[in-house]
């Protein structure tokens, strides 16, 4: 549904976005995620034809966004980050102008105020002022004009940004259901909101796309540098060696806490030293009171990775 | 050419929503009625608006940029411009429909002062073909005004400056260009008398319909709305 190939923004001498490939399959719900000023923003205003691309090409339902702009706008319902709004308009004014911008006439109008309306909880202050709402009313006032064509792709900028954990859920909610008529890709920063809804996440810092997949291909790829944690009781010299000396063992840290070994094993790959190490102290004779494996998080990853952009910058 | 009738009904209400625009309204009809009451409603003076009409290139040269300078400024400073270029419109759709409800809400101006017409056709005998002719060029030189204030607004996200980017070459072209044809000769003078908007304007308020006057008024607003079009395009090429 969305085909990203090497795109690439430019603002100045300043690159925001730097040959990013990525593409969204019809019925997807992808999560784009990076840090703030990570190209997030410049990406989608390329996807919705608000910015041209300064590089590469990006294409929607089959439409270049660039030449068949058009035709890319009819198929995409858009909710900007900051969600701007005449503030001097009613809902169901606004909603009525945006419908007829979108080429509705006035029965399907009507029936798709409705909606909108009833899906995104707007039916308690349809007939008040914009300027009157706050900013979680006017988040789902955005929402229902995204939805108000009912677009086959919703591009939702931080659509959680500025709620409180209440919208959050519920908005969280919403772009799961919708995700069931829609292909969504939505950014965020927050990687736990990412995981929980998305069927795939793409991650960009610093411009650069630093990986994509699953959520579950994502943390494959994480625990793969997970370590083992264990509480040993024995001579520390002799456990360092042993322990050193089992299969697959790359690394160990020993540390010394109240007459107890603190190991920190890492392995490489695929191996599990659990039930060699249990069988070491079992054999030497010495007491094991802690042993678990410490999987690193994808909030773990996401962090490391932003470190390690801020660190390059 | 669809999305041309919502925006301009969206202006219009906007409009009729904003306090600004009673604000124009009232103290636009406070200066003419004062003007009236001072050169034209007086014992023994000429039934005609000649004198009231000749300094509305004037009055308007600073009423109407007040009411362009919303237009796209305020879009690009709210950020609503996003959400309208990235709705199935173009930009000379978005130009056109912002100039139409701007020029409505200036044809119910007009068509306030009306009311000086009747209160002069009360008291004498009121030459109508006059008339007729002094709106035909009320209505063209508001045109090109609104159309200059459109390309000011599409320019910058702020609406001060856009008001004042405004009203400086509308007062340059309305009065200083016909001061200066004055002092100067040859070229110089024929060049600075047909770009001045007042000689071209005074002709309507004589009664005279000229093509040339048709012509300079339309051909002016036609190009500049064509270059806001070309502003919010380029906004594409950044």
């Amino acid at each position: 549904m969305i085909e990203v190939k090497n795109l690439s923004k430019r603002y100045g001498a300043f690159l925001a976005v730097d040959r990013i490939s990525f593409d969204v399959q019809e019925g997807e719900i992808v999560g784009f995620l990076g840090p703030n000023g990570a190209g997030k923003t410049s990406t989608i205003r390329i996807l919705t034809c608000y910015h041209p691309a300064s590089s590469g090409s990006a294409r929607v339902g089959g439409y270049d966004v660039f030449n068949q702009s058009q035709d890319v706008r009819r198929l995409i319902g858009y909710l900007p980050e900051s969600t701007p709004l005449y503030p001097e308009m009613r809902v169901r004014e606004y909603l009525n102008f945006r419908g007829k911008l979108h080429g509705l006439d006035a029965g399907t109008r009507q029936g798709a105020i409705a909606r909108v309306a009833e899906r995104c909880w707007l039916k308690d202050f349809i007939d008040r002022p914009i300027g009157h709402l706050s900013k979680g009313m006017r988040q789902r006032v955005g929402l229902a004009d995204a939805l108000l064509h009912n677009p086959k792709v919703l591009v939702l900028d931080e659509p959680t940004i500025g709620l409180d954990p209440t919208q959050i859920r519920e908005t969280r909610n919403l772009i799961r259901e919708l995700g069931r008529d829609h292909t969504i890709l939505f950014s965020s920063h927050i990687l736990s909101e990412v995981e929980q809804v998305c069927s795939r996440i793409i991650i960009i810092a610093g411009g650069r796309l630093i990986a994509k997949g699953t959520p579950e291909e994502l943390r494959h790829q994480v625990s793969a540098d997970s370590r083992l944690i264990a509480e040993v009781q024995g001579p520390t010299g002799d456990v360092r060696l042993a322990v050193a000396e089992l299969a697959g063992v790359t690394g160990v840290e020993v540390a010394e806490t109240d007459g107890w070994c603190r190991l920190a094993i890492s392995s490489n790959g695929s191996a599990d030293v659990r039930a060699p190490l249990a069988q070491l102290v079992h054999q030497k004779g010495w007491h094991l009171r802690e042993l678990r494996r410490e999987t690193a998080t994808l909030e773990d990853y996401f962090v490391k990775i932003i470190a390690q952009q801020s660190s390059a910058a | 050419m669809r999305s041309v009738s919502p925006i301009t009904q969206r202006e219009l209400s906007a409009y009729f929503f904003s306090p600004i625009a009673y604000a124009v309204l009232a103290i636009f009809m406070l200066t003419l009625g004062v003007l009236f009451i001072q050169t034209t409603f007086l014992p023994g003076a000429d039934a005609s608006l000649r004198q009231l009409v000749s300094v509305m290139p004037l009055v308007l040269a600073i009423f109407l940029p007040v009411l362009t300078m919303r237009l796209l400024a305020e879009e690009f400073r709210s950020g609503t411009i996003e959400t309208l270029m990235t709705a199935p419109v173009n930009e000379a759709d978005v130009i056109l429909g912002k100039f139409l409800g701007a020029y409505l809400f200036y044809v119910v101006m007009l068509l306030c002062t009306l009311v000086f017409a009747i209160i002069v056709a009360a008291y004498g005998q009121l030459d109508i073909g006059m008339l007729a002719a002094t709106y035909l060029g009320l209505l063209v030189l508001g045109a090109l005004y609104l159309a200059v204030g459109i390309f000011f607004s599409a320019c910058t996200s702020n609406q001060i400056i856009a008001a004042v980017c405004t009203i400086l070459p509308l007062l340059l072209f309305t009065y200083l260009a016909e001061m200066g044809a004055k002092s100067v000769s040859g070229f110089w003078a024929l060049l600075l008398h047909y770009v001045s908007i007042q000689g071209h304007f005074l002709d309507f308020t004589r009664g005279l319909v000229d093509f040339t006057d048709l012509v300079f008024f339309v051909t002016t607003t036609a190009l500049f709305l064509f270059l806001a079009v070309k502003v919010l395009e380029s906004r594409r090429w950044r």
